[in-house]
């Protein structure tokens, strides 16, 4: 089996499908450890990579007023059971582009994995990104994962983000997210960890809501079980007039495991409003008892709320 | 005679120090719509939750027969898997989790158009509901019909129904007395907890709670009339209830007051 078709049986695991890494009609990259193993550019998007001793550096461009109707669809990994990837990538999308990107991050057989994801993000004046990715981590929760992101969304902008962890063992998560949003803008991120054994997870993402009527949504999702340890940290200022921002935390804790929340909302403006809210505990007596006064048992009714919940 | 499917016999039950439960026999047979009728804090919403078990609810007294069986000890999912089931006066709403998915979990087997046919008898289009995840997006009363609907999915031999007409305009009031008679036709019987005396016209019985005793069991015509001449929230209610405020539902009660 060549590196890229491992890569791409991995890439499928983790929930893609490796028959869009090889179309030429639908934009992709796919990078394995520090090794470019293939980039299909479409028109309206440009692709620029470089590898580096351990990782690989890359710039993503789409042209103004590009219309994709079909995903970028972007895979990274590695395969051995230990390495070291550090992506540094940087996206800009050109002003009244409307672009979404599938990234797939997969780790499958990992004991000692370190994956660094170092992005910086500008969604140009009436742009729209949206920015799904999902991890498949493998049984021996050996990944340790560190994205950060440092996003700009100009006049009229959209970001979208779903980062996905529910497939395999978490490892060690530490998400970093900051999100300066200007006038009318949209910021919404939303993070769905299923974490067991001793996963360590941190969460910390911030919305600056600095222009007028900007936008903010952080949604998080953390279902904990056995002795993992969950925390995460939403911060969202409402920086101009007629902002909005919210703040929304949901961990279920199973076990011995333990979550915290902590929403920080800043406001300077009189005319800011940002809300929170954060529920964390055990799963919901109710929801239970309801899936149970349907049949399921408690296992497969408790089963059925947290996926539910990783899915919402 | 034969047996009732179910056979509530002196039911004692008593929570935060207060008895809510006095005594409580009543009982159902195969196929019978039944009415409960009481005023809010009467106790029938405790009753349900007996009933199925839920936590908290265990009776102190008392025996609670369905199909032959003692059901104390049982757990919910046993008793559901006996064929009991209940639909919530509020029910939960489960983030993520698709009216596709709810319905499916009651069904021993899997069936579209089961399926379909339960959403439309609750008046909701499939099409645009099936998909659909039973969180904060949907109203009260989408809510309210989707459990409805999740009952009649899943053909229980005994479905009780906890307030099916609030949260829901009054004009599809006929709708729920038509999907409870559907039920009975298909050998579904239901036990209608509700303080609404109108939905007691469409049933085959119907008892009286007041104070958590049942005080009159009979045709639904002269229960109704004396729940509508006699049953008003009294001092008694009041004081012997404790906290509990008439007008707030029972589950409002028993989060303390907060609606």
């Amino acid at each position: 089996m060549s590196h890229f078709e491992a890569m791409a049986d991995a890439y499928s695991q983790a929930g893609g499908d490796p028959q869009l890494l090889v179309l030429p009609t639908v934009a992709s990259v796919v990078i394995s450890g520090n090794k470019v193993l293939s980039a299909h550019a479409v028109p309206g998007v440009e692709f620029a990579a470089e590898e580096q001793p351990n990782g690989v550096k890359a710039s993503i461009r789409v042209l103004p007023r590009t219309r994709l109707a079909t995903p970028v669809h972007l895979c990274f990994g590695v395969l051995p059971e230990r390495g070291l990837q550090e992506i540094t990538a940087s996206y800009d999308v050109g002003e009244d582009a409307d672009v979404t990107f599938q990234a797939h991050c997969t780790f499958p057989n990992a004991v000692e994995v370190r994956h660094v994801m170092d992005a910086t993000m500008r969604i140009g004046r009436g742009a729209v990104l949206r920015y799904t990715e999902t991890h498949f981590h493998g049984p021996a929760g050996g990944v340790e994962v560190l994205p950060t992101a440092r996003v700009v969304v100009e006049e009229g902008g959209q970001f979208v983000t779903t980062f996905n962890l529910i497939k395999g063992r978490a490892g060690t998560v530490s998400l970093d997210y900051v999100v300066d949003v200007a006038e009318n803008g949209i910021a919404e991120l939303t993070t769905r960890i299923l974490g067991s054994g001793q996963d360590r997870i941190k969460v910390a993402e911030t919305i600056r809501l600095n222009g007028t009527a900007a936008r903010g949504l952080a949604k998080a999702r953390l279902a904990l079980a056995g002795d993992a340890r969950g925390e995460v940290i939403g911060t969202t200022e409402g920086n101009a007039p007629e902002t909005r921002g919210h703040i929304d935390c949901v961990e279920i804790v199973r076990d011995r495991a333990v979550a915290s929340a902590i929403p920080i909302v800043r406001v300077t403006d009189p005319q800011a409003q940002v809300t929170h809210e954060a529920a964390i505990g055990t799963v919901n007596r109710k929801e239970l008892e309801t899936l149970m006064a349907r049949g399921l048992g408690e296992e497969a009714a408790v089963d059925a709320i947290v996926r539910g919940m990783l899915a919402g | 005679m034969a047996k009732p499917l179910l056979a509530v016999d002196g039911l004692r039950l008593r929570r935060a120090s207060r008895e809510v439960l006095r005594g409580v026999s009543l009982a159902v047979r195969c196929g019978e719509v039944h009415a409960l009728l009481g005023l809010n804090g009467s106790g029938k919403s405790s009753l349900a939750y007996a009933l199925m078990g839920c936590t908290g609810y265990a009776p102190e007294s008392g025996t609670i027969g369905f199909d032959g069986k003692d059901l104390s000890g049982l757990t919910i999912t046993e008793r559901a898997r006996l064929g009991l089931t209940l639909a919530w006066q509020e029910p939960a709403r489960i983030e993520g989790l698709t009216v596709e998915q709810y319905l499916a979990a009651g069904m021993r087997e899997r069936r579209e158009n089961r399926m379909v046919a339960a959403l439309e008898a609750v008046g909701l289009p499939p099409a645009r509901y099936i998909r659909r995840t039973l969180d904060s997006s949907l109203s009260g009363g989408e809510r309210k019909r989707i459990e409805l609907a999740a009952v009649y999915a899943m053909q229980p031999k005994l479905a009780i129904l906890d307030e099916p007409d609030s949260g829901i305009d009054v004009l599809s009031l006929g709708d729920i007395t038509a999907l409870i008679r559907r039920m009975a036709g298909e050998g579904t019987a239901t036990l209608v907890i509700t303080h609404r005396d109108e939905l007691a016209e469409a049933c085959d019985t119907a008892s009286l709670m007041c104070e958590g005793a049942i005080t009159q069991t009979g045709e639904p015509q002269s229960v109704r009339e004396h729940y509508r001449s006699r049953c008003r929230p009294c001092d008694a209610l009041l004081g012997r209830m404790g906290p509990d405020r008439p007008g707030l539902s029972e589950e409002a009660n028993e989060k303390g007051g907060r609606a």
